[in-house]
């Protein structure tokens, strides 16, 4: 079993662990990024389309070219980057249990970040097991990373952005979405991305949920039925289509594991996806020296992440000295105003109150333990 | 179905192709791609069977968490194909149930 | 239930107060932007890349934009660079029976220049036979290529796209 020591280890190399690797590598701590898959880049070099925001949140530039940008940053900076690398366990005083080229390792280091993300929820019905029913997660992977369609006739449930920006990829793939289904009475994401689908052609079903999927070892048949206020099923309203795909945009849930395990305090936020980790506006948790950032605090998107990123690389280096307080506020405030942007407006709005009861949270548990860190 | 030409990405570059085994069928895959990307092209759509009920299973998740497209690759059971990249002369069978491993003979 | 909300498509209420759509008047005049952005989200490269100050965002960013009509020349730069491809190029100075609409297109395969095809409205819905004046696919346009379809004008206010062309001959697919 070897050891290895560094001043920040940054669990996760998707858009918020580039980016916390980043600012704490630039502001000169020795940084360790590890990540699991063979690939860096988590879920952000799989958005093909256009980004929002501002020309400092590089609007009008395609996910993965402002992966491949900050990938770049971080290889230049200095950080060691160990893919196809698994954190199995966080002990208490946050040392990370890793398998690294077939073996052991623990890792050492003063300040942990943990940017691990969320994965897809799913969402059992009759027939959901056949294959051919997947994650729109996992067709967008597919369709953009592997180059294979996962099937010709898909059939998308969820209008979340994930599910109209999904349906919409699947059809500069090749595929035809067959339809796009939604529970709740109105569209979940951007007008401008469901725009895009009702344009290309794919009828949406608001109000209705999938009954049933069935098919001969495989997907080939959808039932959708319409549901009322109370998500009740509507019977006579049942509508069948021949599929041979069945993508679930059904949320993401924060994969919290190794926060768990280091003692942190949780919240439960339905808005974020589920139960996350207590933190203050520095990104620190309830364990000392254990930051966190990104979908793994609460689910939000790849903008948000990176700041969140930013946000713990230059706390974490603070707090080890390699940034003066003044450096370090300067850039934080910038942080700050670029977090407000993407969280206002009718979709964003949501998404600050969940975080400022996030933060409250971390308040008043700082508070009742006797005072701040 | 391969997604070669796309509006935005490059072209796909086929020309790296390697052979592998599914279940004795001969699979052509691109070098270095997940073994799941590779059969899902060749239209293999099914990796396993459960134990109790026998029921077909494929991809769900595609990254490597929810361990619903496990084969027996190279004679070990319960591998993710979709974050299993493929090797030439490779042999991916379907797994039925919990799976065991295979001696280094029986790999075939 | 009416709205982009609800549907997808922008409903009557939602285009007459939009201010990023351009007059009548200002359309039979020319070329011009029509930036059918209708929900608050925090966005504005549109008010960044127009060399002419025709379409503003302001401060808050997350305000629609707002068409200048006076200023807007009709380049069409504004048209590749929305991310939610809200923006299209109307011109019903055409001629006295048709008009045209600039509008952005991710798909292949592209048509060609002078091939008829199907125009659609908002809600995907094949309105009119369509002329392809101009496919560009500009280095500048990041992978998103503008198509320039001859309508008649009547048809210039719900044109919005076309229907996706078959992917036969393609490699792959």
């Amino acid at each position: 079993m070897k050891i290895k020591e560094v001043d920040i280890a940054v669990v996760g190399a998707g858009s918020a662990g580039l980016s916390a690797a980043y600012q704490a590598a630039l502001a000169g701590a020795k940084v360790l990024v590890l990540d699991e898959n063979r690939l860096p880049g988590g879920q952000l070099f799989k958005q093909i389309h256009k980004f929002f925001g501002s020309r400092a949140h590089q609007a009008g530039t395609r996910g993965y070219t402002i992966g491949h940008q900050l990938l770049e940053r971080v290889e230049k900076s200095g950080a060691e980057v160990w893919l196809n690398t698994l954190v199995y366990g966080m002990q208490k005083d946050c040392s990370l249990g890793v398998i690294h080229d077939d073996q052991h390792w623990t890792i050492k280091a003063k300040k942990v970040i943990v940017a691990t993300g969320a994965k897809e929820n799913y969402l059992a019905f009759p027939g959901s097991t056949l294959p051919g029913v997947m994650g729109a997660g996992a067709a967008q992977t597919m369709i953009n990373v592997n180059r294979v369609l996962p099937g010709q006739r898909i059939l998308m449930l969820g209008s979340g952005n994930v599910g109209l920006i999904v349906s919409y990829q699947l059809m500069q793939a090749g595929a035809d979405v067959v339809a796009l289904v939604e529970a709740a009475p109105n569209i979940g994401g951007y007008g401008v991305h469901a725009g895009k689908i009702r344009r290309a052609g794919v009828p949406f079903y608001i109000s209705h949920t999938i009954k049933a999927v069935t098919g001969d070892g495989q997907v080939e048949h959808v039932e959708l039925v319409q549901v009322d206020k109370m998500f009740k099923p509507i019977p006579g309203t049942e509508k069948t289509f021949d599929v041979d795909t069945v993508c679930l945009a059904v949320g993401l849930n924060p994969m919290t594991e190794l926060i768990w395990m280091a003692g942190c305090k949780f919240c439960f936020i339905p808005a974020f996806g589920g139960h996350v980790p207590l933190h203050t506006e520095d990104m620190e948790t309830t364990v000392p020296g254990l930051y966190v950032a990104g979908d793994v605090t609460g689910v939000e998107e790849a903008s948000s992440a990176m700041e969140e990123g930013n946000m713990a690389g230059v706390a974490a280096a603070e707090a080890l000295g390699f940034l003066t307080a003044e450096d370090a506020e300067k850039k934080k405030v910038e942080i700050r105003g670029r977090l407000n942007i993407l969280r206002s407006g009718m979709f964003g709005e949501r998404r600050r109150t969940a975080k400022t009861s996030q933060l409250q949270s971390m308040s008043d548990y700082q508070a009742q333990k006797g005072g701040v860190q | 179905m391969r997604v070669v030409e796309h509006p935005i990405l490059d072209e796909l570059d086929t020309t790296k192709e390697v052979t592998i085994y599914c279940d004795g069928q001969p699979i052509t895959a691109l070098e270095g791609e997940p073994i799941a990307a590779a059969l899902m092209n060749a239209g293999i759509r099914s990796f396993r069977t459960t134990p109790k009920r026998k029921e077909k299973r494929g991809i769900f998740c595609a990254i490597g968490r929810c361990t619903d497209c496990m084969m027996i690759v190279d004679g070990v059971p319960n591998t993710r194909t979709c974050v299993t990249p493929v090797r030439a002369g490779m042999c991916v069978k379907t797994q039925e149930g919990l799976g065991t491993f295979e001696k280094k003979e029986e790999v075939q | 239930m009416d709205g982009v909300k609800y549907t997808g498509v922008p409903s009557a209420e939602e285009l007459a107060s939009c201010p990023g759509i351009p007059s009548e008047e200002r359309m039979r005049k020319g070329r011009v932007a029509c930036v059918e952005c209708v929900q608050e989200i925090p966005c504005n490269p549109c008010e960044g890349i127009c060399k002419f100050q025709a379409i503003t965002v302001g401060e808050q960013i997350t305000s629609l934009p707002c068409l200048h009509e006076a200023k807007c020349t009709g380049c069409g730069l504004c048209v590749a660079n929305c991310p939610g491809l809200a923006i299209t190029i109307l011109d019903k100075s055409f001629s006295e029976t048709e008009g045209t609409v600039d509008f952005p297109f991710e798909y292949l395969p592209l048509p060609q220049k002078g091939e008829v095809v199907d125009a659609v409205n908002r809600a995907g819905e094949v309105v009119c036979k369509g002329t392809v004046m101009a496919v560009t696919k500009a280095a500048s346009y990041n992978g998103t290529a503008v198509i320039r379809l001859r309508v008649p004008i009547t048809c210039v206010d719900e044109v919005r796209s076309m229907k996706r062309l078959p992917r036969t001959n393609m490699k792959g697919v």
